[in-house]
């Protein structure tokens, strides 16, 4: 699937952490490494918002601030995405955070204005291969330069690992 | 238009003509390094092992974030990679006990060359911008498709220039002029660094590799330092193979040119929990008493021959304060016997210090180190961000090897500048 041919409007309860330079260490803290996926991802933001995973329903999308993602290389969208939140738009990313995004197929977008246009709980339209977003509760808008439709079609593929498998680089799976 | 040094790598290596910022590079790299964690059992737990490489010659594994393993997760990844680097022939393998920190290591033996472009997993990478060479961190799965497929891509950068002028300054080092680029100008996301000026120059070699593996803090994506006669001469040592440096084009574009004078440098500390717009002077932090129960010398950024050496100068004779624990960790294991054959290690380890093998250690919180709740850490590594060492209840304090050091004597965050001043390092 090319990322063209994919849905990419996504229609979620948005869910803000408005603070700047939101780091890896605070989306994965290193003390969920040795737990089960699914207890790692209870971790995320935890030090922020206590027990916020939990709260998480699937959909919801997540809005966050500059430089969110900012710091090591850790998989951090991976750990989000298994909270449930479907994607991830933020005033701006950290550079390995966004390229981790598209590697692990988690939908992203740079969006400068989104905390204006966006406050928590509003719901919120989101279209990926456009930029844009869009808020339902209030009638707000904001729209950004989207990723490039090379990056788009890793995502729409299922990720890197996807890829590889598909190539014959690593094993299928099953 | 000219380019900068990052473009120049970019369009050499992909076989352009021009790169513009902007521009995605689909390109091969000339040296990939793999560390422990590229095998560790990751969150989707789905298989990774790689059944084909594209070029095994420009693979280097190396174990560095858990060594020797802590528990058995780290064991597996690094049974993993040993059997990966077997199977598919790749360059080299820097194992427990030949190895040490990635970032230190490329610098030491010079892995890779100037004018070369250098992709990790680890997001240090930017390090080895001293060696003139265009590097940086990509994440798990880039690193595993680079690996398999031979390429990656980038998107690149608009370039700031930091031209440095005047002379570091005594008692000043490369974490110090990290720290006075941080509080001047902050993060600098989005965009590639570019340093020269002849302040540079006068700046040690280890100097320099802390402050390109700093500009990770500055968000900064490729670093690039240019080539002088003091890293010629440090690469010959290691090597006689050829390379072809990257010098900036006189007019290449810059979204930002500062010119920054040394001489104004002090020692400086970054407050918990961030690094970014969160830095005083040390003397100024100083001046509130704040009492530690660790001190951490060690990590890619500030666990240099030199740093062991200004600790133990500072500790000769003297006795870490009651009730702080000082954890020193060389960069290398090379690093580690040149401490050994000088003495450091034996200063340090009379005065109270635990010095331990080279490992990445406690800077990343997984073992050697790792904090209580409510503990005070004041550490040479290289973030201070909530829970990065352990606990999120505790405080991390991010300095120089010396400031650690004066620390870690009056078990108090410490100017280090009266204790630099007793004993001037050689």
């Amino acid at each position: 699937m090319t990322g063209r041919e994919r849905d990419w409007v996504l229609t979620g309860r948005a869910r803000v952490f408005a603070e700047d330079d939101i780091n890896t260490d605070q989306i994965m803290p290193r003390r969920g490494f040795e737990l089960p996926p699914d207890e790692q991802s209870a971790l995320v933001l935890d030090s922020i918002r206590p027990g916020w995973a939990a709260t998480v329903r699937d959909g919801d999308i997540l809005i966050a601030g500059r430089r969110f993602g900012c710091g090591s290389s850790r998989p951090a969208p991976l750990v989000i995405a298994r909270t449930g939140i479907a994607a991830v738009v933020a005033e701006s990313l950290g550079d390995i955070f966004l390229r981790n995004a598209v590697a692990y197929a988690v939908p992203v977008l740079e969006c400068p204005g989104v905390l204006e246009a966006v406050a928590e709980g509003h719901e919120v339209e989101v279209d990926i291969a456009r930029g844009t977003v869009a808020n339902l509760t209030t009638g707000a808008a904001a729209a950004s330069t989207p990723l490039p439709a090379m990056l788009l079609d890793t995502i729409a593929a299922g990720g890197v690992h996807a890829l590889l498998r598909r190539d014959g680089y690593l094993a299928p799976v099953g | 238009m000219g380019m900068t040094m990052a473009e120049k790598v970019l369009a050499r290596r992909s076989g352009r003509a021009v790169v513009r910022p902007g521009d995605i590079v689909v390109t091969d790299v000339d040296l990939i390094v793999l560390a422990d964690t590229v095998f560790s059992d990751t969150p989707d737990t789905l298989p990774t092992d790689l059944l084909r490489v594209a070029h095994p010659d420009r693979i280097v594994v190396l174990m560095d974030h858990g060594v020797p393993a802590p528990n058995e997760r780290y064991a597996r990844a690094q049974r993993r990679a040993r059997e990966h680097a077997r199977r598919l022939g790749f360059r080299e393998v820097a194992d427990v006990g030949g190895g040490g920190i990635e970032h230190q290591l490329i610098f030491e033996r010079c892995l890779a060359l100037p004018g070369q472009l250098v992709a990790s997993n680890d997001s240090h990478t930017s390090a080895a911008g001293v060696l003139n060479c265009a590097a940086r961190g990509l994440g798990l799965a880039d690193i595993l498709q680079l690996a398999a497929t031979g390429r990656t891509w980038y998107r690149a950068s608009p370039t700031v220039r930091f031209v440095l002028e005047g002379e570091l300054p005594f008692g000043v080092y490369g974490k110090d002029v990290f720290l006075h680029l941080s509080q001047l100008y902050g993060s600098q996301e989005g965009h590639d660094i570019e340093f020269g000026g002849p302040g540079l120059e006068t700046m040690p070699l280890d100097d320099r590799a802390t402050l390109a593996t700093m500009c990770t803090e500055l968000n900064a994506n490729f670093v690039m330092m240019p080539v002088d006669a003091l890293l010629r001469e440090h690469i010959a040592a290691v090597t006689d193979a050829a390379y072809e440096p990257v010098e900036p084009d006189p007019d290449a574009e810059y979204a930002a040119v500062h010119v920054v004078d040394l001489a104004e440098v002090k020692p400086r500390i970054a407050l918990p929990h961030r690094i970014n717009g969160n830095v005083r002077s040390a003397a100024a932090v100083a001046a509130d008493g704040i009492r530690i129960d660790q001190a951490f010398i060690g990590s890619c950024a500030n666990g240099k021959l030199s740093d062991l050496r200004i600790a133990a100068r500072l500790l000769e004779g003297r006795s870490v304060a009651d009730g702080v624990r000082l954890i020193v960790t060389p960069g290398s294991q090379a690093v580690y016997l040149e401490a050994l054959r000088a003495g450091y290690i034996e200063t340090l380890t009379e005065a109270g210090a635990v010095v331990t093998n080279s490992t990445c250690g406690a800077c990343a919180g997984g073992h050697l180190g790792v904090l209580a709740p409510g503990e005070v850490c004041i550490t040479s590594s290289t973030r201070n961000f909530r829970g990065r060492m352990g606990s999120a209840d505790a405080e991390i304090y991010l300095a120089s090897t010396a400031t650690v050091a004066a620390s870690a004597i009056e078990g108090v965050i410490a100017d280090p500048m009266p204790h630099l001043v007793e004993r001037p390092v050689a």
